[in-house]
């Protein structure tokens, strides 16, 4: 199980950027610099909705609701509580 | 369905005359919907013509359109050809793409095009105008969906594009790149009619269909399918923003439901996104019966797919025979062949061994390993001839694989301002596609590629592109990065693959140059990389002239991840 961070960092590794789940730097951005692209976005949001019971609105799928690995965590535990 | 003779500009302007009420675009851009008349379209059209007149544009000038999807967009393009100027489309500057990048393929393409003029939002328009290198050689800059513009009627019978030749240019269409010289293929408004005079029967289009299409103007299918030919035949067109479409692929499925849609175009790779991309609750209550043909055009067919996307959508009224099939490219307008309209799109079933080994379509029994599944591209267009060529140019027979030639009366005129381009993609009147593939029982097949050319989701990318902009990575040994595609089975398209020999002096921490890496790709280019392998100076296979082997590094690359070439 894990906890959230742990979890979205295993599936960003995994499914967007290919490398360890430790080594995703906490404040890399990742949707302002493409590292995960729209196509990934429709899929992380549904990882979210699944995994995690949090729902991310498709309007929502863009960097001015989260850009890095520490803010989608906040969103998502914000959203569980 | 008959087409006139003339200019595009004349044909839309006889439907402003006869039915100027009538709706030739919806708009679903922002979760809302507009919808704009013939007459709304036209009069845009005419205001962009005025103004680009203003601003100095003459007959017979490129005028390039950077805007965003919308009807600013579709006014700025109709209206240069109204001017008779020549429109075309190219990407707008996105957030994740690098302002610098972005800068440096305009400035190559405009050093090849000469535009008179840019359009874009006030903002790229402002950053463009100061920063851009070739800004100089631009005659203007416009700002395209400023709020309160004024636009004023222009006197229609000055305007060239109602009167010029059949024969002048209606537009370009860009294929992406940055590195090397850029292609605009440039298309006469006769080889347009021609096109679409041809392709209209072959899909049974008629002014009752309705089209429903995501597809970005800036390509070939977009532009064509997903715009010209529905607003200069009438039929209806219901657009959407590709930006939305990745992010809720279902609007394309509600926009056919509610609006009774009866055909669209994807690119492979939308058929597996739609099949497993869209939660049971934004399909309930989907109706898609009117959907009588789904067109998978612009990158390899998959049967696979096909299977995906019927077996989702099938309980919400897809038709059975709606799947259908197109080969198309930019240097024929767009359409070459068309399968399946009506009825079933046909499956090769061939020996998998043979058609590898000695490039021979031999069709076997039973779906196991050792056959493979070819998905027809249908059946020539009438006005299009297609050959198969061996090596040496020689024609070749039925089910033999050799590179597909096309000849037909709608080809480019040609690309645009590269005579040396021009000359040697067309030999004898014959257009040579880089594409291997073969024929069997009057239909089309396509197989592979002859080209090093990507197709990532429908779109065409250059490995050379990628290669340029890994390069310039700190870390990366310059000069030693290898791109090619490899196919994602569950994307159901091709991935961008980089090998990279990292340069031990310079001392960066893996993972740190895999990020910046895959970063410098994202923001340069319309992709994202794939997988991605960093090597020593021992890895990169290299010929005995010491260049980086594309196929030979992509074959090591395949054998090391478990996967047959």
């Amino acid at each position: 199980m894990g906890t959230t961070e742990e979890r979205l960092r295993a599936y960003l590794a995994a499914n967007c950027l290919h490398m360890p789940p430790d080594e995703i730097p906490l404040d890399q951005p990742l949707l302002s610099t493409g590292l995960v692209d729209s196509f990934h976005l429709v899929e992380l949001a549904i990882f979210i909705e699944t995994e995690l019971g949090v729902r991310i609105d498709d309007t929502e799928l863009n960097s001015g609701t989260f850009d890095t690995l520490a803010q989608l965590t906040v969103l998502v535990e914000q959203r569980q509580s | 369905m008959s087409l006139p003779a003339g200019t595009l500009p004349q044909v839309l302007f006889d439907r402003y005359r006869t039915s100027p009420e009538q709706t030739a675009v919806v708009l679903r851009l922002n979760k809302g919907e507009s919808t704009l008349t013939v007459r709304q379209l036209v009069d845009g059209a005419l205001g962009y013509a005025a103004r680009l007149r203003q601003a100095g544009v003459v007959p017979g000038e490129v005028v390039i359109a950077l805007l965003p999807p919308g009807a600013e967009l579709l006014h700025a393009f109709l209206g240069a050809m109204f001017l008779g100027a020549v429109p075309s489309i190219l990407p707008f500057l996105t957030e994740k793409l690098d302002p610098q990048r972005y800068r440096e393929s305009l400035d190559s393409l405009i050093s090849v095009t000469r535009p008179a003029a840019l359009i874009a939002e006030p903002n790229l328009a402002d950053m463009l105008r100061t920063q851009l290198a070739h800004a100089g050689e631009v005659k203007a800059m416009l700002a395209g969906g400023a709020p309160g513009l004024q636009l004023r009627p222009v006197d229609t019978a000055t305007l060239e594009g109602l009167r010029g030749s059949p024969d002048s240019l209606a537009l370009l269409q860009h294929s992406s790149g940055t590195t090397g010289l850029q292609k605009g293929v440039a298309l006469s408004h006769r080889a347009i009619l021609r096109q679409l005079a041809a392709y209209a029967p072959a899909l049974g289009l008629t002014p009752s269909d309705i089209i429903v299409s995501w597809l970005p103007l800036y390509h070939d299918m977009g532009l064509i399918a997903g715009f010209l030919m529905p607003v200069l035949t009438g039929a209806k067109l219901v657009l959407l923003s590709p930006f939305e479409w990745a992010r809720a692929p279902w609007t394309l499925l509600r926009a056919v439901s509610e609006h009774g849609g009866t055909l669209a175009w994807l690119p492979n790779f939308a058929y597996n996104f739609c099949a497993t991309r869209i939660p049971d609750r934004e399909l309930n209550g989907l109706d898609l019966s009117s959907w009588r043909a789904v067109i998978n055009c612009s990158e390899p067919m998959v049967a696979e797919s096909h299977r995906l996307f019927a077996s989702r959508l099938r309980p919400f009224g897809l038709r059975e025979t709606a799947l259908a099939t197109c080969y198309a490219m930019a240097e024929n307008v767009f359409a070459v062949t068309q399968g399946g309209i009506d009825r079933p799109v046909r499956l090769d079933r061939v020996d998998r061994e043979l058609l590898v080994k000695e490039g021979r379509a031999v069709p076997a029994g039973g779906a196991d390993r050792r056959t493979t599944e070819v998905v027809s591209a249908g059946e020539p267009l009438a006005n299009c001839e297609v050959l198969v060529l061996s090596p040496d140019g020689s024609p070749l027979p039925n089910r033999q694989i050799g590179e597909l030639a096309l000849r037909s009366d709608c080809m480019l005129t040609g690309y645009f301002n590269r005579p040396d381009a021009t000359a040697s993609a067309l030999r004898d009147g014959w257009y040579l596609t880089g594409d291997l593939g073969y024929l069997a029982e009057g239909e089309v097949f396509i197989t592979g590629r002859k080209k090093d050319l990507m197709i990532v989701g429908g779109k065409n990318i250059y490995p050379q592109d990628i290669e340029y902009l890994i390069n310039q990575v700190p870390g990366v040994h310059p000069g030693r990065v290898v791109v090619f595609g490899l196919f994602n089975e569950s994307m159901g398209t091709e991935e961008p693959a980089a090998v990279v020999e990292v340069d031990p002096a310079a001392r960066v921490e893996a993972n740190r140059l895999g990020l910046a890496i895959r970063e410098a790709v994202a923001t340069g280019s319309e992709v994202t990389l794939g997988p991605l392998k960093l090597v020593d100076e021992r890895w990169l296979v290299k010929t005995s002239s010491g260049k980086i082997a594309r196929g030979a590094n992509r074959e090591k690359l395949l054998s090391e991840l478990g996967r047959e070439a």
